[in-house]
């Protein structure tokens, strides 16, 4: 995994560095205009938001059932890249609505899941934190049912009158945005890579410290 | 055997609240007062604003519905008895749905007294659908007892459990309180829109079992050192 | 207890400091758009706004992108920050 970081590095920034000409390239959207580009960054991080609770979830639930330590890591670097790349999403979005709705937030049911789903990693993050002995399952318990609101997040849109864009604003968009919107997926996913993998490395060695630890009181 | 381990254990909790009565009557004290400082908040000159009622009465049931967990599963730390409970020889999720079972029907006996005082109170048109409202009411209950009775027997261990019991049970049961609010706010209105009213409450469902088998799947290693 | 404790001192600063970059931020784009007046209460599509309520978007644009990046970059400095104190503990562990 460490041996990946430095190429990911590299990578991640060149990609972050081209995204912006791609998008300042990217033609104009006809109602909401230059705010619309928004869109190119906050769309991806929604993306990792739920990737990432996902990754979460299901390595809680292997934590939970097989009793496995590791998965337990890989779910701590999930939940808290949740809470990195959800703060994103809320405070790009905003910004976004300042100029298309008129308003800063609104209390629709896309938003209200998106907050929520953000508010349940925070959570858990605090339950990691603070919970004592036995935080770590008590996390992976929360984890696994903040996974389960995730389907909810995204319904939401499509199930109800909402003011939010659809989902299918992605799958229908011109090839002069979707070629830009899909590069910065793209770079968002090798930022998340590379972000996880440390996030991985730093908690297997302080799983490492921790052993050590137990060695050392033992002799 | 499985419901019969599961009806025991509610039983038990039964008989220990008949005799006491604690939690029931504290629990009950603590929804009124709950009701008391929100009629200061939303009633002006006399009115009542907008679909507040439903609100109140969510909020009174959910805070009541966590002081009672807190305190149903203190019981059984104090006489460290769900220990013992967890090392009979029967299956870990049939205690967890007695348990269950036990903290819904405490929480119903609430709602008996809650909704109709919150109905008298705000002169709210709770009763106009009676079916729907109890649907309603016994969905959005279940959905918010099936998480918190896993956390609250989980947390029976940890430290600050006092504290984690709402971190941990508001944010994962929110989904639940807003389907309840809104559909009980749909019944409020003088048309009642019945359609809207049934969807909300089929959300509930859905929410109820995913909650339910998340839970019944999660208890066994949960509870397990 | 005097290591636990410069532990949170050092903690705590490190999520102050964060918090505090992402509060000057917040400030800055706040600051950046000219007063619009009160938000109207309905949602009214941009093309229907009255001029005094339309906002130029591009400092909010470049303040949702600087955003982006100010965060990611925050969020890998304190790993490297962290890993870089837990592999000092690891050495110091390893030598005794």
């Amino acid at each position: 995994m460490r041996r990946l970081f430095g190429p990911l590095l590299i990578l991640s920034v060149i990609l972050f560095a081209a995204a912006p000409v791609l998008i300042a390239q990217a033609p104009y959207e006809q109602t909401m205009g230059l705010i619309q580009k928004i869109f190119y960054f906050h769309v991806p991080a929604a993306m990792m938001m739920m990737l990432s609770s996902f990754i979460c979830g299901i390595w809680s639930a292997i934590f939970l059932l097989r009793k496995k330590p590791e998965a337990d890591r890989i779910a701590v670097a999930g939940g808290e890249m949740v809470v990195v790349f959800g703060l994103i999403v809320l405070v790009t979005g905003p910004l976004w609505a300042r100029i298309a709705w008129g308003v800063w937030w609104v209390w629709d049911v896309r938003l209200t899941s998106a907050l929520l789903l953000w508010m349940i990693f925070c959570g858990y993050l605090l339950v990691r934190k603070y919970g004592g002995p036995g935080a770590d399952k008590l996390g992976a318990a929360m984890a696994i049912f903040g996974m389960a609101n995730v389907p909810f997040v995204y319904i939401s849109v499509d199930i109800w009158r909402t003011m939010h864009p659809k989902t299918t604003v992605v799958t229908t968009l011109g090839e002069g945005m979707a070629i830009p919107f899909w590069f910065c997926v793209f770079a968002f996913l090798v930022m998340y890579a590379l972000l996880f993998t440390a996030r991985v490395h730093l908690e297997e060695q302080r799983a490492r410290v921790e052993q050590l630890f137990l060695e050392a009181g033992d002799l | 055997m499985f419901f019969r381990t599961a009806l025991l254990v509610m039983r038990k909790d039964l008989t220990v609240e008949v005799r006491s009565r604690e939690i029931l009557y504290t629990t009950l004290f603590f929804a009124v007062s709950c009701i008391l400082v929100f009629a200061f908040a939303f009633v002006k000159e006399g009115e009542v604003l907008g679909d507040a009622a439903a609100g109140i009465l969510w909020i009174a049931i959910s805070f009541a519905g966590t002081l009672a967990l807190g305190r149903t599963f203190e019981r059984e730390r104090h006489a460290e008895t769900l220990r013992a409970l967890m090392l009979a020889p029967v299956e870990r999720s049939a205690i967890y749905v007695g348990k269950l079972l036990g903290i819904l029907l405490l929480l119903f006996a609430a709602e008996l007294v809650l909704v109709p005082l919150v109905a008298l109170l705000f002169s709210a048109a709770l009763f106009s659908r009676p079916v729907l409202l109890v649907g309603l009411l016994a969905a959005g209950t279940l959905g918010f007892a099936a998480v918190g009775t896993l956390f609250a027997a989980m947390l029976v261990r940890a430290r600050s459990r006092d504290v984690l019991l709402p971190v941990l049970l508001y944010p994962i049961t929110i989904p639940v309180i807003i389907a309840g609010v809104r559909g009980t706010a749909l019944l409020l209105q003088p048309n009642v829109d019945q359609a809207m009213v049934v969807m909300w409450l089929s959300l509930l469902f859905a929410f109820d079992v995913v909650f339910l088998t998340l839970s019944l799947w999660t208890f066994e290693p949960l509870m397990t050192d | 207890m005097v290591p636990v404790l410069t532990r949170v001192i050092r903690r705590s600063w490190r999520w102050s400091a964060a918090a505090a970059g992402g509060l000057l931020l917040t400030a800055a784009s706040v600051l950046a758009q000219p007063p619009a007046g009160a938000a109207p209460d309905g949602f009214v599509p941009i093309s229907q706004l009255p001029p005094a309520h339309r906002m130029p978007a591009a400092p909010l644009l470049i303040a949702a992108y600087a955003f982006v990046w100010v965060a990611l970059l925050v969020y890998l400095w304190t790993i490297w920050r962290r890993l870089g104190r837990v592999e000092g503990e690891l050495k110091q562990l390893e030598k005794q």
